[in-house]
């Protein structure tokens, strides 16, 4: 079987106090793709995501992140090769901003490279130089030009959330995470984040997973969309979406967008209403442990 | 009424309580013919504060030194254990019955252990200010640290952040607004500390002095000897907010610090 960049093998995960929320998933995600996870509410979305980032062990399974095993029970590493693969530089964007109030705008931009190698040893000397240069440029990019030397608590929300996707671009990330990262944002801001989205990830093709619970958004932005059961979750079906590149708002009424959102409705539909008789399974094997940082 | 901005108002109206609650004293005493054994006159106590100012000032500024001894010593202690408990759940989760229990013991209780242990005198009143200051801080400190947004701590672990790191950027600036409310509670505690050793089991300070003229029945001088201690209190407490407001003023949201 031919492994993919990020490629999660017969997964499964069990919260401490017994909820199963993954079982038997398997998702393969090629380099420089994007790839939208949609579903059911509590369907294990943010669990996939997290387990990729290397924030939770999965119970049962494999997951492994640009040929290194991200945490597994029971298997060994997969030879001294995937051992000794390079920590994956990871971008994580949430649906809260969570910008630190005592540092301005550039400053909070600025913390992925003051911890991230090779960019941390040289922190000190760039800071004021090389690194504020392109934390501005990052930011003008998404819109946010003039406003490096704010405070968080001047922005509004959709300002922030710009701020939070430029905080996880920053370091050059090989795979970005991002849960819900729009979910809390009003109609016309998310769809002008779509287009930076789009546009940040089209001048840099990192490897992206979208999680969301916006069909339109996955549709607007992905280039797969893998549509989750209710828990315990498990992908149901995966969805190519070849809509040219850039995709437009205009691009977004049309009627073949319109058919691939009518048809993701109703695979969720179907897959609440599978969901809702089946009591999750309880099998006996140890509680899952967030993994130490 | 309209001219005044609400500042100045509200300076000029809690001047005003200020004098009439004076006002209102000397009178009522003077109306009911209270004898200056059991309530003295506002202005006896002035009178009594200026002449008796140079025997006062030393013992005045015995007080203050302990305090300020004991209330560094009790910070730094309170920092490094609230740090410390505050930084891993299973720590606080151990130690915290410790913690309370050992809060619980009235100070004043511990007094005369200090003085068996040094002798009266300093010592026994800058641990007793000390001691009864740590706690408050502890607790602050502990609960800022706590209250890192697991979101935010997950972005940083992603990054490979150590707990070091963590602690460095996001814990202790986010715990710096409860240490320094802290501060505001534990320097008006070390305050009570040292007075209360002091009147217990020392041959200086205020507390001696309002102990001794309370022996005697020099009732003007116990009461010379509160406003001094009232006024020391005030002086304290301010200076500890300015430095409160210069440090943290990111949470308090100012809109003065908007346009700077």
């Amino acid at each position: 079987m031919s492994q993919s960049f990020i490629q999660l093998s017969d997964v499964m995960l069990r919260y401490g106090g017994g909820t199963i929320a993954l079982d038997h998933t398997t998702l393969g995600i090629a380099e420089g793709d994007f790839v939208a996870l949609v579903g059911p509410s509590g369907c294990g979305k943010s669990t996939i995501l997290k387990l990729v980032a290397g924030l939770l062990k999965p119970t049962a399974g494999a997951v492994i992140a640009g040929g290194r095993e991200v945490g597994a029970v029971g298997t060994q590493p997969a030879g001294a090769h995937a051992a000794q693969a390079p920590r994956l530089r990871i971008g994580l964007a949430f649906q809260n901003p969570t910008m630190l109030p005592w540092l301005t705008i550039r400053e909070n931009v600025m913390i992925p490279l003051k911890i991230v190698q090779p960019f941390r040893q040289d922190f000190a000397k760039k800071k004021k130089g090389e690194y504020r240069d392109r934390v501005d440029a990052l930011l003008a990019q998404v819109g946010l030009k003039g406003f490096g030397d704010k405070r968080p608590w001047q922005l509004s929300g959709g300002m922030l959330q710009r701020a939070s996707l430029c905080r996880a671009l920053v370091h050059e990330p090989e795979l970005l995470l991002l849960d819900e990262p729009f979910g809390a944002l009003d109609q016309f801001t998310r769809e002008e984040l779509w287009d930076i989205m789009q546009s940040l990830w089209m001048a840099r093709r990192p490897t992206v997973l979208l999680v969301t619970h916006d069909l339109r958004e996955s549709a607007y932005l992905a280039n797969r969309i893998c549509v989750m059961s209710s828990r315990p979750g498990r992908i149901l079906e995966t969805r190519d979406v070849g809509f040219a590149r850039p995709r437009t708002l205009e691009s977004s009424y049309a009627p073949e967008f319109a058919t691939l959102v009518q048809q993701l409705r109703m695979r969720i539909a179907e897959a609440r209403r599978d969901g809702d008789g089946t009591p999750p399974p309880v099998v006996a094997t140890p509680a899952i442990e967030e993994v130490a940082a | 009424m309209n001219a005044l901005s609400p500042v100045v108002r509200q300076r000029v109206l809690s001047a005003a309580a200020l004098i009439g609650f004076f006002v209102l004293w000397e009178v009522v005493c003077l109306a009911f013919g209270v004898s200056d054994l059991i309530l003295p006159r506002p202005s006896q106590i002035a009178h009594v504060l200026v002449e008796k100012m140079p025997l006062l000032w030393p013992h005045a500024l015995q007080t203050l030194y302990t305090t300020f001894v004991g209330f560094a010593f009790g910070v730094l202690a309170g920092i490094v254990i609230g740090v410390g408990i505050g930084s891993s759940k299973l720590a606080y989760d151990v130690t915290y019955p410790l913690l309370v229990g050992f809060s619980s013991i009235p100070k004043v209780a511990v007094v005369p252990l200090f003085v068996v242990w040094f002798g009266a005198g300093t010592v026994p009143a800058i641990l007793t200010s000390m001691v009864i200051s740590i706690f408050p801080v502890v607790v602050n400190v502990a609960t800022g640290l706590a209250s890192t947004e697991p979101e935010l701590e997950d972005v940083l672990r992603v990054l490979g952040a150590r707990k070091r790191d963590i602690l460095w950027n996001v814990g202790l600036p986010r715990a710096m607004p409860y240490l320094f409310a802290s501060l505001k509670i534990a320097i008006t505690l070390s305050f009570v500390g040292t007075v209360l050793a002091e009147t217990v089991a020392s041959n200086k300070g205020i507390g001696t002095v309002m102990m001794i003229a309370s022996g005697n029945f020099d009732v003007p001088m116990v009461f010379a000897g509160l406003f001094l201690l009232a006024a020391m209190g005030v002086v304290l407490y301010g200076i500890s907010s300015l430095v409160e407001q210069r440090v943290t003023g990111w949470s308090q949201r100012k809109t003065d610090l908007a346009m700077g």
